[in-house]
């Protein structure tokens, strides 16, 4: 086997995001998620004979929006086409989306790499169209069903450049592009909803050699098959090509049980969409007050508020970039801030990517689930801030709180877990420890002094681990001194 | 442009219109006359001319974000050919 | 009484002033459409249904509040669709289809006080000029003479032989080609395509989206208006639906308009006979004597409007009829195939004219030919246009026949697509144009058919065609004389 280094993946990524509305791209039904079949079809979603579509002016808004968030070119013209296929969850016989005039043109975003680093991904276009219903194969062993709730939704579809060239940088694409969606509030980017859908391009090539042949990879559908589906056609494609083989241009399905991709079945005729501007829908037209309109209510980006979040609170941009690439993440941050701003800025976010990180994973949560809330964490922390309890403690104690959702105060009254800095109680509790260990003082006193831990070890059993350290390292010090 | 046999397949294909074996001479004959006479629009210099999809010059109106349809299953269904449990069947689909 | 040859407008005086009840009107019509079926206008008829609306509508009269066409029973064009009526496009495919909607235009209708009578027989999906592509056979001529079966043109033939033949007092058409006027011309009745834009399109089983467009076939040009006036207005549920403000065509219908005739100069060819030649001059002439100016104009694009129209007409269908796939509506020819039950459904379900045309429409469209074809004729339609845009800084309407010869006989063109399509050759220019245009009796020809005349308007001005119909309808004094 030649050496893999010499070689390169070239992947393009193209990503079907369902826009948030609460009707259709053309026609009053509801978009809602897991309703009766065939409920929320309107006729026009049935395409029966004379019904016409007549657009939702929201979800143009939305498109502008993400327009906005990828710093792309709005087209204050484009144009609706019809692409012409046969499948019986399409049921106009062709999908009104936009081929050679899309509402949006180029943009890009800058993704964080794990060395550090970052780069910039292009984005070629982004344009609207009709999502088609569903298929269900398994009700019947002959017959397929065919649930109509789905046609009509507003869909995004973004394509980005051939810019991405590993699982990581496709990873990081996706994760970035969602964060933006979910920060303008354009798309839930709920994977496993089928909200964010993701087709994979790709090709490899030696360094510096012209573009290969590519695959698209379809049907992969979480971040991790996106790298695990880069990662095997990388290893597929190099091996046909070593041993002399030659790719073929073809579709592939993810399958994501098994890790791998697979040819779908070859379809006996080549797909012909006869893609022609839609003779339903005139041209649509943006207006630059629109657009200015649409600028100022744009939310802040992942991106400024990230410089924001260095500026302001001196966190590290690690940090800072972990915090936004999640709207939610921020907003918990902003929450606890906000409540208190006393409270230091480097601690909550180390609470946050830390401990609760964590916990989360650990129980597969997400943040706006998280059964500490946001004030919570903000009371925890004022309590070691304010030598209440240590950060030892504090640990146990956020345990506790993600387990029971009690607020920290309460745990720590009712284990009595509050930090004991009265002198004299430690003095005390030091003379008691050091009363029934005379003999290891003796041993301290003549020169075995690694015994200083021990006796620190004692008087933390004896207040199960409330006693401030500081001080019971000084009065300690002090008393072995005599 | 002749419409040979083996295209008049493809685009029958591409209709979903079946054709029978002994048809295709004779379609292929009767597309390829009609193809042949609208050839006549190459005589016409549209260099530079804009195409045009609509005669009207109508701005595309836009419908506010309302949910005001749906929830008429029994009118979706009611011609359906087959339909079960609220569906339409068809024969089993294979991807 | 004769309610045989009465007019619309008659008809609403008459009513109003109670000489005859809706119900007795109705009930005549239907009677005369069952005693003429070898006409084979109708597809179905509306009988029960009707006449309960017409006893509604002589309540409503004996209480004072009539609407615009209160009791007025006409017959529809089954292209468009009517709640719980079959509606078919007069295709195999659709036959057992009944709409769970009513299109915007019969909806005015019958919120204006008008009857279904029936719904109208026409070629099938409106595609064809001769009514004979009708699943249900076609609509004969009530011209017809000699123990011959002429046409009644298409393909809103059943409409134009229904208000020919007396058995429907008014009708509507749709018109995408020449689809109002060219049957207009054949049957000796008023035929009216709108402005593209002016009636809505909602619930009317489209063939090309681009072109089609409703309107009403009528007796006289006053009975045009009036029908327009309800038929026509805004339609947020149709994109392409123009908002304009209310119409009033039948008032602002004058005699004595003074117009700028323009006579285009190309639609003068050598395949028009004397005979129309003749009667176009006498129109002229007509116009002349009510102090219209004549202008000769120059539309140097027109002999490429039917291949553009062909292009353009085909592809558009071709993608408006893949909705009919046996899986919602419509015909099912099952097979445990989902492609097979496509292939089967839609060979069966169509006839020859309209599979001949999804199959130009798909070539026209598909990759390598898209710009050649498709994508040329858009271009050519913009110079069509463009066109009629400069003609129209010299003059307010144009004056031309109608189709290049009279009704021919049934079966003598049905074999021959290209002839056949010939017939269209002065109305489909109009269509490309999105303008309006009127097509109205002028006399008969020398086989004693009618002949009709075209006069195309501005955009939106269908107070000028209609007027300049006028002069014309007042001066040729056209009278049936079958039936």
């Amino acid at each position: 086997m030649q050496n893999l280094k010499d070689w390169e993946t070239v992947i393009g990524l193209e990503i079907h995001a369902q826009i948030i509305s609460k009707s259709k791209l053309f026609s009053g039904a509801s978009t809602n998620f897991g309703s009766e079949p065939n409920t929320q079809v309107s006729l026009v979603d049935a395409a029966m004979p004379g019904m016409l579509p007549v657009i939702n002016k929201d979800c143009v808004e939305q498109a502008i929006k993400t327009g906005l968030g990828l710093n792309a070119q709005i087209n204050k013209r484009s144009v609706f086409d019809r692409k012409n296929y046969f499948y019986p969850d399409l049921p106009q016989g062709y999908q009104i989306s936009q081929f050679t005039q899309p509402i949006i043109g180029e943009g890009s975003i800058e993704i964080d790499l794990k060395d550090g680093s970052s780069k910039k991904i292009g984005i070629t276009r982004l344009h609207l169209e009709q999502d088609a219903g569903k298929s269900i194969h398994d009700l019947e062993p002959n017959k397929s069903y065919i649930d109509l709730n789905r046609s009509g939704v507003a869909l995004m579809e973004i394509v980005s450049e051939p810019d991405i060239r590993s699982a990581e940088e496709a990873q990081e694409y996706v994760k970035k592009l969602r964060s933006i969606l979910r920060y303008i509030g354009t798309c839930d980017g709920n994977m496993e909803e089928g909200s964010l859908r993701c087709d994979v391009n790709i090709s490899v090539r030696k360094k510096g050699e012209e573009l290969g042949t590519r695959s698209e990879i379809k049907n992969v559908n979480s971040i991790k098959s996106i790298g695990q589906a880069v990662d095997y056609e990388f290893k597929r494609q190099t091996e046909i090509i070593n041993s002399g083989g030659k790719i073929d241009q073809e579709t592939r399905l993810f399958d994501e049980k098994k890790g791998e991709t697979r040819a779908m079945r070859t379809k006996e005729e080549a797909h012909d969409y006869r893609y022609f501007p839609d003779p339903d829908l005139p041209p649509l037209e943006i207006k630059d007050d629109w657009i200015n309109q649409i600028k100022k209510k744009l939310p802040e980006l992942p991106d400024v508020k990230k410089e924001k979040l260095i500026k302001e609170h001196k966190i590290s941009s690690y940090e800072a970039a972990i915090l936004v690439s999640d709207k939610n993440n921020v907003e918990f941050f902003d929450k606890i801030i906000n409540e208190n701003k006393k409270r230091n800025p480097k601690n909550i976010a180390n609470w946050i990517i830390g401990d609760l990180f964590s916990l989360l994973n650990k129980n597969n949560l997400e943040i706006k689930n998280s059964p500490v809330k946001a004030e919570d964490l903000g009371g925890l922390i004022d309590l070691i801030e304010d030598s209440t309890i240590s950060g030892k403690i504090a640990k146990n104690v956020f345990e506790e709180m993600f387990k029971t959702k009690k607020k920290a105060k309460d745990i720590i009254e009712k284990k009595g877990l509050k930090q004991i800095t009265s002198t004299d109680e430690i003095e005390n509790i030091i003379d008691k420890v050091l009363n029934n260990n005379k003999d290891k003082v003796e041993e301290y006193k003549s020169g075995k002094e690694k015994l200083f831990g021990y006796f620190v070890g004692q008087v933390m059993q004896e207040t199960k681990g409330t006693a401030n350290p500081g001080i019971v390292n000084e009065i300690l010090k002090k008393k072995l001194a005599n | 442009m002749d419409i040979d046999k083996k295209l008049v397949k493809k685009i029958a294909t591409l209709s979903k219109v079946k054709i029978e074996e002994t048809e295709v001479e004779r379609i292929s004959k009767d597309l390829s006359k009609i193809i042949t006479w609208v050839e006549k629009l190459n005589e016409v210099d549209t260099k530079d001319v804009t195409p045009v999809a609509n005669p009207s010059d109508i701005k595309i109106p836009f419908r506010e974000d309302e949910i005001n349809d749906g929830k008429i299953e029994d009118k979706i269904l009611k011609n359906a050919p087959e339909k079960k449990a609220g569906y339409f069947v068809v024969p089993k689909v294979v991807e | 009484m004769d309610l045989k040859n009465i007019s619309l407008e008659e008809c609403l005086k008459l009513l109003k002033k109670k000489k005859i009840s809706s119900k007795e009107l109705t009930a005549f019509y239907l009677k005369e459409a069952e005693a003429n079926k070898d006409l084979n206008a109708y597809i179905s008829l509306n009988s029960d249904n009707a006449i309960k609306s017409a006893e509604e509508s002589d309540k409503r009269i004996s209480t004072n509040t009539s609407r615009p066409l209160e009791g007025i029973p006409i017959a529809i064009k089954d292209l468009f669709c009517t709640k719980d009526i079959s509606t078919t496009a007069a295709s195999k495919m659709l036959n057992d289809f009944k709409p769970t909607y009513e299109s915007t235009v019969t909806q005015n209708l019958w919120d204006a006080g008008a009857i279904l009578l029936g719904k109208t027989n026409l070629d099938e999906f409106a595609m064809g000029s001769s009514n004979e592509t009708s699943f249900f056979g076609a609509s004969i001529n009530p011209w017809s003479k000699d123990n011959k079966k002429y046409v009644p043109g298409g393909s809103s033939g059943g409409s134009a032989a229904a208000v020919s033949g007396n058995i429907a007092i008014a009708a509507t058409g749709t018109d995408t080609g020449g689809s109002i006027r060219q049957p207009a011309s054949y049957c000796g009745i008023v035929g009216l395509k709108p402005t593209y834009g002016r009636c809505s399109r909602w619930g009317i089983v489209s063939f090309a989206s681009s072109l089609d467009q409703a309107g009403p076939m009528t007796k006289t040009v006053n009975d045009a208006a009036l029908m327009l006036d309800v038929m026509a207005g805004y339609d947020k549920k149709d994109s392409t639906s123009a908002n304009l403000e209310k119409t009033n065509f039948y008032k602002n219908l004058k005699n004595n308009k003074k117009l700028r005739i323009g006579i285009p100069k190309q639609y003068k060819n050598d395949q028009l006979n004397d005979e129309i030649i003749k009667l176009w001059d006498l129109g002229i002439e007509y116009f002349k004597k009510n102090n219209c100016e004549i202008v000769e104009i120059d539309l140097p694009h027109t002999e490429y409007a039917l291949a553009t129209y062909y292009i353009i007409s085909s592809a558009e269908a071709s993608s408006n009829l893949a909705r009919y796939d046996g899986i919602r509506y419509g015909l099912r020819n099952n097979s445990e195939n989902i492609n097979d039950l496509y292939e089967q459904t839609r060979s069966d379900g169509f006839g020859e004219e309209v599979k001949r045309r999804i199959m130009i429409g798909t070539y026209v469209l598909s990759a390598g030919y898209y710009d050649a074809y498709y994508l040329k004729a858009q271009k050519v339609r913009s110079k069509i246009i463009n066109d009629f845009k400069k003609a129209f800084e010299k003059v307010d309407i144009i004056f031309t026949p109608t189709a290049p010869s009279d009704a021919f006989e049934e079966g003598s063109k049905i074999d021959d697509p290209i002839q056949m399509y010939l017939n269209d050759v002065f109305t489909v220019p109009v269509s490309l144009a999105g303008l309006p245009a009127i097509s109205i009796p002028m006399g008969l020809s020398s086989n004693d058919l009618p002949l009709g005349f075209q006069i195309i308007g501005k955009s939106f001005d269908e107070d000028s065609v209609l007027s300049a119909a006028k002069i014309i309808e007042e001066n040729a004094n056209f009278k049936k004389e079958v039936g």
